[in-house]
């Protein structure tokens, strides 16, 4: 288990308070201006030597990113958003953040900022968390009372500006691309890639986009040295994260421990263990409602960081764990989801919101034992066509779930929907034909 | 991408009144020059607010000239995003998150609190036109679930027995605390707790 002084978030619970007084005694802002004046360069490298990975989902390197952005400011502006859309279904460590270490995420766009040129900051949270922005609206506030940010912030020399745009509640507007359409006023539809934001991205200046956590853990990595932070976890899965984990345990809570700590333990230590418990798990989802759920012999000895999750057909995500154990159907959790998907699909390409849709139906009949023998195949089939056939990742993120349903649960499925269909094998008769005028 | 009814009696004109106008004018600035466009969503949320909880369509054409931009473009952004209502709502607007989740700790059980206490279906005004409910997506507190958000404030891990007793203080006119009703302190592992016991900020 991660020491306590190793931990980033020691506000995650708000023992302390969430105050610019309590966040200082903590430990933030302390020599913020000494970071800045050691220079772009050496804050990029600091963190790709970290090897931090963004923890929005995708778990892209964030040095590398930042290195992206041109390194002069020629005629366009940069910007630095912030992505505090927090949507996808197990997930809900930045809403922690926002309320209870907003100085964390304040003072680490300061320095995100710098490094890759930009003066102005939006966060852009999500409509619903209405009282966390209002609490982070109140810590922008205070840091712009001491000078922590705004003109000459922390008598650094450098000018920069914060504001908080809510979105209302699209979940497709976490995806970056459709966030910046947002962000000008547009319907939340995703653009196309290339063009990346790093050069051409919010009102066509370069722009870089990074999560709440990810630059919520900037300031304490370039304190504490890239050296301290990647000697935390594995190798390429460096660090601390905060896990959520909710659905079918004792327990349900946010914890932050170090990446590649075992599913179980998180499970049975900090979440209290299963309902019923460990034998009476089902299956879990790992990271998010997107990523393909894992069934139990795999949850035994899984460990919890990018390259393990991927070795096993699923990832990381968010890290939103969704525990769920035998007294449910795995089949209606599955088509709820499906659901969740049909509803959010923002409607620009053809395979994802038709595909979405009949996801969820079929999926709805299959709890009810209602499909036939062929359409299992068939529901693989639908998400084949989805994947990989849109504009952005939403393609991947509904029919990756369903995967993961067939691929671990399909006996399951097979069994509850067993009746042949329509045509009876021996006639050889196209479907489509009326089988009574065939009758003699 | 969600289905809206727009309401079929509209108000015939809509302004800013004079403190939402000062707003308006402020959040504008938040944004680059002639780039006002961005501020469509936040105007149409102080127009949602002023307006009792719901948009209506002298509202857009209102912020489309506010704005100088298109009426279209701001239909389109009032119609995408779910969070905007076009038809009227409940003072109280009760928004039950089924999600996953939420589902498998029970959250249809709440559901099942507001047919019975507010209203058979969802979106439709209680017999003292004081509220309605409905069924949403993901509310990002996975972990405090079943959980549900009535205007801007959270509810969380609740039961249908919390959930009844909540909505009787709403009809009562009083204001039930927000946040965890099991008595556990925000996200914190109830009982089970094992970190950051010992850290003390100095």
């Amino acid at each position: 288990m991660l020491k306590d002084e190793d931990r980033i978030f020691t506000n995650l619970y708000n023992d302390h308070g969430a105050d610019v007084l309590s966040a200082q005694k903590g430990g933030d802002w302390k020599n913020t201006n000494e970071i800045i004046k050691k220079g772009r360069e050496w804050i990029i490298n600091e963190i790709k030597s970290s090897e931090l990975r963004g923890r929005g989902g995708a778990g892209f390197p964030t040095g590398l990113k930042w290195s992206f952005a041109p390194k002069e400011v020629g005629s366009r502006p940069h910007y630095l958003v912030i992505n505090a859309d927090e949507s996808e279904p197990g997930t809900c460590k930045d809403r922690d953040i926002l309320r209870f270490e907003p100085h964390k995420l304040i003072e680490g766009c300061l320095l995100a900022a710098y490094a890759v040129n930009a003066k102005k900051c939006y966060i852009y949270i999500r409509g619903e968390y209405f009282n966390e922005g209002n609490k982070l609206q109140e810590a922008i506030s205070e840091a712009y009372e001491k000078n922590l940010i705004g003109v000459n912030a922390c008598n650094s020399g450098w000018d920069f500006d914060i504001y908080i745009h809510y979105g209302a509640g699209a979940y497709i507007c976490g995806e970056e691309t459709a966030l910046l359409e947002s962000l000008e006023g547009k319907k939340g539809q995703p653009r196309l890639k290339p063009p990346f934001p790093a050069l051409i991205g919010l009102y066509g200046c370069p722009t870089i986009i990074n999560n709440v956590e990810t630059i919520a853990v900037v300031p304490t990595i370039l304190r504490k040295g890239a050296k301290w932070f990647s000697s935390i976890g594995k190798p390429k899965n460096t660090g601390t994260k905060i896990y959520c984990i909710s659905g079918n345990v004792n327990n349900p809570c946010n914890v932050e421990e170090e990446m590649g700590i075992s599913l179980k333990d998180l499970i049975e230590k900090h979440a209290g263990g299963v309902i019923g418990g460990w034998e009476n798990l089902q299956a879990v989802i790992p990271g998010g409602s997107s990523m393909p759920l894992l069934p139990k012999n795999i949850c035994e000895t899984i460990n919890m960081d990018f390259d393990s999750l991927v070795e096993q057909k699923s990832g990381l995500g968010t890290a939103g764990i969704v525990v769920i154990n035998k007294d449910q159907d795995i089949i209606k959790c599955m088509a709820r989801i499906a659901r969740f998907y049909k509803h959010e699909s923002c409607g620009q390409c053809t395979p994802c919101r038709e595909g979405s849709g009949w996801m969820w139906r079929m999926l709805e009949r299959m709890a009810k034992g209602e499909a036939s023998r062929d359409e299992v195949d068939i529901l693989m089939d639908v998400t084949k066509q989805i994947e990989g056939h849109t504009i952005c990742a939403f393609g991947e993120g509904s029919a990756w779930p369903v995967q993961g349903l067939l691929r671990h649960f399909k006996k399951e499925v097979a069994k509850r929907n067993n009746f042949n269909p329509i045509v009876s094998t021996n006639k050889k008769i196209p479907y489509l034909v009326d089988q009574h005028l065939l009758d003699k | 991408m969600s289905i809206k009814k727009i309401c079929k009696e509209q108000p015939s004109d809509f302004e800013f009144n004079k403190k939402n106008l000062e707003e308006a004018k402020k959040i504008i600035k938040n944004y680059p020059e002639g780039k006002q466009q961005s501020a469509v969503m936040s105007l149409l949320y102080l127009a949602q607010k002023q307006n009792d909880n719901w948009i209506p369509l002298a509202a857009m054409k209102y912020i489309a000239k506010f704005l100088i931009m298109p009426y279209i473009k701001v239909y389109e952004v009032a119609t995408f995003y779910s969070m905007y209502n076009l038809s009227p709502v409940g003072k109280y607007f009760f928004q039950i998150c089924t999600t996953t989740p939420c589902m498998i700790r029970g959250a249809y059980e709440i559901v099942n609190a507001c047919k019975e206490k507010i209203s058979d279906k969802e979106n439709q005004l209680s017999k003292d036109k004081t509220c309605s409910w409905m069924e949403v997506e993901c509310l990002g507190a996975c972990i405090n679930a079943p959980m549900m958000q009535i205007n801007n404030d959270y509810y969380e891990d609740l039961n249908k027995e919390k959930a009844e007793k909540i909505i009787n203080q709403i009809q009562k006119g009083e204001k039930p605390t927000p946040g965890s009703y099991k008595g556990r302190k925000n996200s914190e592992p109830e009982n089970n707790r094992k970190t950051l016991l010992n850290i003390k900020h100095a």
